[in-house]
């Protein structure tokens, strides 16, 4: 699908032609990514990141690919086995510090890629299921890093993979078998790790399918833009390429940059020292944390205790423990119904005076505080700043979102997006 | 649906056929004259309902049970397999510990805290008004009679699984004196029962016996 005006894949050669006309695989990529696919002209440097996503899923399987290569998933020597890569495997201390860092900033593009769809109301209709497909692909991520954390087998693999599995222990009745049956034992040890190797490898390709489920949902509407304001015409469109697939490159380019300065200068930057002791199964880090990219969701994890009150509410089989972890998987399925929370027809956030003093006064300092929360020991300081943050977090989307979305003046929409991008004064504002 | 309502009222044996052919709109007229003559309903003979859609419903149903079969084996193989089933107890020889000292052993691929309280942390745990604990216990609860100062518990916090802090001289003992987990901050009395933090319950005290005055059998 696309708009009347997209140029048509016009075979040129004999062999094209052959090929056309029997599979036109050429044809698709054309009207996908090449000329064929007209996309709105006011992008900005946000629209980056979803290319910059998929860019470091390929880096993060390519690595992933050569590393099973060396690794060997077993607890006497999967340690080991890292060891051996950085030191002895051509180019293994690189490669391992791609895939390392590369995690790490897999999650920073696709967190910009989330605020940017956040802001702008990339969500809205007719969006809807590129973002329902895009909080799975977020869901995948997490469970993918997660199990790769485990492998190297140090001290944070070890408690990490304790913790996590807990996570499940939490739910009535079936929790603890559950538990069991995710670890094969008791604790985790060869079974979970052998089942975390295999997974790992599996989980980058079933990611690689919801993408592209997620890329063609994005091809039927075509590409959301600053202004919110839908397509009307030809001029508010340029080819794909070469005009995004410049702009793209460019992009990557610096994204690039950004990624071997610290893969080369500051590789651990990003990495808990602890993870350089092998795991220990008789004794916890005293300062035991996740990756960074998990520490808004842990904080939220941690706000519940039972001092905090909600558990008794009369319902006692919800204990802080199930409380917490509904909390910090609730946190992310919420964002399955965002669509319908917010229902304000202006999509960008250019144009929503309120709904954009919520999401840089509000929902960004909550999230930033719910991030270096997570980073502090449990101590009660940090406990209530989790709680007030983690209240925030639900009360914004639950709350402030469809109330703002009803009570809220937008700011006059410019008539076209071309008007927007040519400064032609708009009508009506002086307003 | 309708066929099934009316055969209802008129408080005959539910028809026989099966739901799909009644679901169908088109054939709602001839099922409702079925209903209303419930002697050719009986037999399961009406033109709405051939035998055919019996074998139809058969051959899914059996295809249904072979992929559930199949999905069984899939899933079961991550439960614990037979080697990881195979557990032994242990006995661990207890002499050395003073009052005020524990160890750490490993049971089941688990942490064990082994602790010889003091009097002063026996007196302290009794002296805790039971009922207004989270999982009320006594002391004497978690203890074997005539041993109350030997505390034998997993080291395995209760919330998310770390090992809690304290068994080792040196570690921080949280609020109450007994443990306290990194984790997420759980804090454990000299009991170790749970009074401050997410987890939900005690330590778990696992089954164990005093075979002779110094070696405790664990499992």
């Amino acid at each position: 699908m696309s708009f009347p005006w997209a140029q048509e894949y016009k075979p040129q050669g004999t062999v094209s032609k052959w090929v056309d006309e029997r599979l036109p695989l050429p044809r698709l990529v054309y009207n996908a990514v090449g000329a064929g696919y007209p996309v709105p002209r006011n992008l900005n440097y946000f629209w980056n990141f979803g290319v910059l996503a998929g860019v470091a899923l390929v880096i993060q399987i390519v690595t992933g690919i050569i590393l099973a290569m060396h690794y060997y998933a077993s607890v006497d020597g999967a340690f080991n086995s890292v060891e051996h890569i950085m030191r002895d495997v051509n180019s293994g201390w690189f490669i391992r510090y791609a895939h390392m860092n590369g995690a790490s900033f897999f999650f920073i593009v696709v967190y910009i890629h989330i605020f940017r769809g956040l802001f702008y109301g990339s969500y809205k209709a007719p969006r809807e299921m590129i973002w329902l497909l895009g909080v799975t692909i977020f869901l995948l991520m997490m469970a993918t890093a997660f199990m790769g954390y485990v492998l190297p087998w140090g001290q944070m693999s070890f408690w990490g993979a304790q913790v996590i599995t807990g996570f499940f222990s939490a739910i009535p009745v079936v929790g603890e078998p559950l538990r069991q049956w995710l670890l094969g034992g008791f604790a985790p040890d060869q079974a979970a790790l052998n089942r975390f190797f295999s997974l790992h490898y599996l989980m980058p390709f079933v990611i690689a399918g919801v993408i592209i489920l997620h890329v063609w949902a994005l091809h039927i509407p075509g590409s959301s833009n600053p202004t919110g304001v839908s397509v009307k015409s030809e001029q508010d469109t340029v080819p794909f390429h070469p005009y995004y697939t410049a702009k793209d490159g460019f992009g990557l380019g610096i994204f690039l940059i950004f990624f071997v300065a610290v893969t080369f200068f500051a590789p651990n930057m990003l990495g808990h020292p602890d993870n350089y002791i092998p795991a220990n199964p008789l004794s916890t880090p005293a300062h035991i944390v996740p990756e960074w990219y998990f520490l808004p969701f842990y904080a939220i994890l941690k706000a519940f205790t039972v001092d905090f009150g909600i558990p008794f509410t009369g319902i006692i089989i919800i204990e802080a423990k199930l409380m917490g972890v509904l909390a910090m998987f609730g946190s992310i399925l919420l964002l399955f119904f965002l669509p319908w929370l917010d229902t304000s027809p202006v999509r960008s956030g250019h144009y929503r005076p309120l709904f954009r003093k919520f999401f840089w006064f509000g929902l960004i300092p909550c999230i930033i505080l719910l991030t270096y929360c997570g980073g502090k020991p449990p101590y009660t300081q940090w406990v209530i700043l989790s709680q007030i943050a983690a209240a925030y977090y639900f009360i914004h989307f639950l709350i402030i979102l469809p109330i703002v979305s009803r009570i809220e003046r937008p700011l006059p929409l410019p008539n076209s997006i071309t008007e927007a991008v040519t400064g032609k004064p708009l009508e009506k504002a002086a307003a | 649906m309708s066929t099934v309502k009316k055969t209802k009222t008129t408080g005959k044996k539910p028809v026989k056929a099966p739901k799909a052919s009644a679901a169908k709109a088109g054939k709602a007229a001839i099922s409702n004259t079925a209903a209303e003559n419930p002697s050719v309903a009986d037999n399961g003979q009406t033109p709405g309902v051939r035998r055919r859609d019996f074998i139809h419903i058969a051959t899914v149903s059996f295809a249904g049970v072979g992929a559930a079969a199949v999905a069984m084996p899939l899933v079961s193989q991550m439960s614990a397999s037979a080697d990881v089933l195979a557990l032994a107890s242990i006995e661990v020889d207890v002499a050395a510990i003073q009052p005020g000292q524990s160890i750490k052993t490993s049971w089941r691929k688990q942490p064990v805290f082994i602790r010889n309280l003091t009097p002063a942390e026996v007196e302290e745990a009794n002296k805790v008004d039971v009922g207004a604990l989270r999982d009320p216990q006594t002391l004497a609860d978690r203890t074997k009679p005539g041993k109350e100062n030997w505390l034998i518990t997993l080291g395995v916090c209760t919330h998310l699984g770390c090992v809690p802090l304290g068994a080792a001289a040196g570690e921080v003992k949280g609020e109450y004196g007994g443990y306290f987990c990194p984790c997420h901050g759980s804090h454990y009395d000299t009991a170790a029962r749970i009074r401050k933090g997410p987890a939900p319950t005690n330590l778990v005290v696992p089954e164990f016996a005093f075979i002779s005055d110094t070696v405790v059998k664990i499992g």
